[in-house]
């Protein structure tokens, strides 16, 4: 196994995406994410890839667009206002069908925000990529190393579906420095697949790129297809990890940063004799619905740990469907929930003992 | 084993780097560990912070509502954290620059003069690394001459010249601590 070494989250995204064939780049400034384009500005020309920071998000999410048109694999970063920014390229990558990786590293908002921890842009990206019927599939990794993994496992599922893919993460886990076993870079896959344009029509067949269907039927096929996928990757890209109680009473369901909080509060209720579990997401986009279904016919309560005003809850009780009470624990604005926050609220919900049948 | 550390100052004094410098130490004894900062935006003066945790098991949280340990480098770090500390807590305190101390019948407080002592060393600005030392002699996670590798293998180029000072001045906190306590 290679050696650990230590590294920011935002260093491991960046060199995961180089390490996965990633070869082009292109963003625009904003913190909590600098120390991605700063990494890919200093390493991927050793890789002869391209780093080209744009005037703006929207420039940047439209050179993604044009190098993903011809089969690149391309990368874009940000945090939470300049993903908005780039809402409009998003729709138009998904209607053109081409596949994008692109990270969000969440700061406190909404507006400019501030350059805190938050998970509220939980919406933005299970439900975002602009306009029309698209989505963004989108991913939530809890740890340095875990970013390092899923931002070259984002490349395949964005190749798979020909659709953009979105890591979502934020301030702590951008910032955070932990260890980290690399692999060694991978060469890009061959640019040339059936759908791509490469520029020489002597050689090749022609495709075009473009997002504008006139006939509505085309469309609608179109938006058929696109759906078609989103149910695939229900199927072959759910991704969720449970650890905990094997009998809970109470399941703690929570993603990425607060996810890990509650790893440690879910350990000391069990310590404290509170049968807890921890359900933890990976895929946000497809979301382990069914999952959460099973688990709520059986648990008496279920807590929600997010850092937003209650937007990760919404798909929670969507799953759950009234079968048990759902509570949300949460802080916003850059503020964290501790894991002695989350211990106490486990410890009360239990002494309560109101739930389900009761 | 779980050590939660919280170590906070100003901005210069050179927190995230002590901090890291124990990160990477621990993380070469094949321990797991997580460095998570939090700073204002000035380049020098805002207040700095940074928690480690430290464990031989799963890492869990990154983040505590209740440090075990303390490490301050001023009296702006006392007062803004030092309450939140965990019962049967150990604070080290520079006591060079944080002089009045509120008394904490719960906690353990060992003060060290590390401004004085990096001072009289050659340079201010190894504050950081005297506490550092006098943490591990407190609280002995790593060695002193296992921070020095991680030193050599984080200090910068333009730096290195100053590799020996910092190491000077984690053994000058060592020996600090140990006097005191």
């Amino acid at each position: 196994m290679s050696k650990r070494v230590l590294l920011r989250g935002n260093e491991a995204t960046a060199e995961g995406a180089i390490a996965a064939g990633c070869r082009f780049f292109f963003g625009y400034p904003i913190t909590p994410q600098n120390k991605i384009p700063e990494y890919m500005a200093q390493h991927l020309p050793e890789v002869g890839g391209v780093y080209l920071q744009a005037e703006s998000e929207l420039a940047a999410i439209n050179m993604v667009y044009g190098a993903a048109a011809a089969g690149a694999r391309v990368m874009t970063s940000s945090s939470s206002p300049g993903i908005s920014l780039m809402q409009e390229g998003l729709s138009y990558i998904v209607g053109a069908e081409v596949p994008c990786v692109v990270v969000n590293m969440v700061r406190g908002g909404p507006g400019l925000g501030n350059i805190g921890p938050a998970q509220s842009d939980y919406w933005l990206a299970t439900r975002g990529a602009g306009h029309g019927d698209g989505r963004c599939l989108t991913y939530a990794p809890y740890s340095v190393q875990e970013l390092y993994d899923w931002v070259g496992k984002a490349f395949e599922i964005a190749e798979r579906y020909r659709a953009p893919v979105m890591i979502l993460a934020d301030a702590i886990l951008a910032q955070m420095m932990e260890p980290c076993r690399l692999r060694p870079r991978a060469e890009p896959p061959p640019l040339d697949k059936p759908w791509t344009i490469g520029g020489d029509s002597s050689t090749r067949h022609r495709n075009i790129i473009n997002s504008l269907y006139v006939d509505h039927d085309e469309m609608e096929e179109v938006n058929r297809r696109i759906q078609a996928r989103y149910q695939q990757a229900m199927r072959d890209d759910l991704y969720y990890v449970e650890s905990g109680a094997d009998d809970p009473e109470i399941l703690v369901v929570a993603y990425g940063i607060s996810a890990r909080v509650c790893e440690t509060a879910v350990e000391r209720a069990n310590q404290a004799g509170v049968r807890c579990r921890l359900l933890r997401p990976i895929s946000l986009f497809p979301f382990p619905s069914a999952r959460l279904a099973e688990w709520a016919a059986q648990v008496r309560r279920i807590l929600v740990v997010e850092l937003s005003m209650g937007q990760f809850v919404e798909d929670v009780r969507l799953a759950v469907e009234g079968r048990c009470p759902v509570e949300l624990l949460n802080r916003t604005g850059g503020n964290v929930v501790t894991p002695e926050d989350v211990t106490t609220k486990l410890l009360d919900m239990a002494a309560e003992r109101p739930g389900r049948n009761e | 084993m779980r050590e939660e550390l919280f170590m906070a100052g100003t901005g210069g004094q050179g927190v995230l780097l002590a901090g890291q410098v124990l990160a990477q130490a621990v993380m070469e004894k094949d321990l797991n560990v997580s460095w998570f900062p939090i700073y204002s935006p000035e380049v020098r003066g805002g207040t700095t912070t940074c928690t480690l945790v430290i464990t031989d098991g799963l890492l869990g949280s990154p983040i505590t509502g209740h440090p075990t340990t303390m490490l301050l480098m001023d009296g702006r770090a006392v007062d803004q954290h030092l309450a939140r500390i965990a019962p049967q807590g150990l604070a080290v305190v520079n006591m060079t620059l944080a002089p009045r101390l509120p008394s904490l019948p719960d906690v353990k407080i060992v003060t060290i003069p590390a401004t004085d002592i990096a001072i009289t060393l050659g340079s201010e600005r190894t504050a950081n690394m005297v506490m550092l030392g006098a943490y591990v002699a407190l609280h002995p996670v790593v060695e002193i001459d296992e921070l020095a590798a991680a030193l050599d293998v984080l200090l910068p180029e333009r730096h290195r010249k100053y590799l020996q000072l910092n190491v000077r001045a984690l053994q000058a906190g060592a020996d600090a601590a140990q006097q005191a306590t």
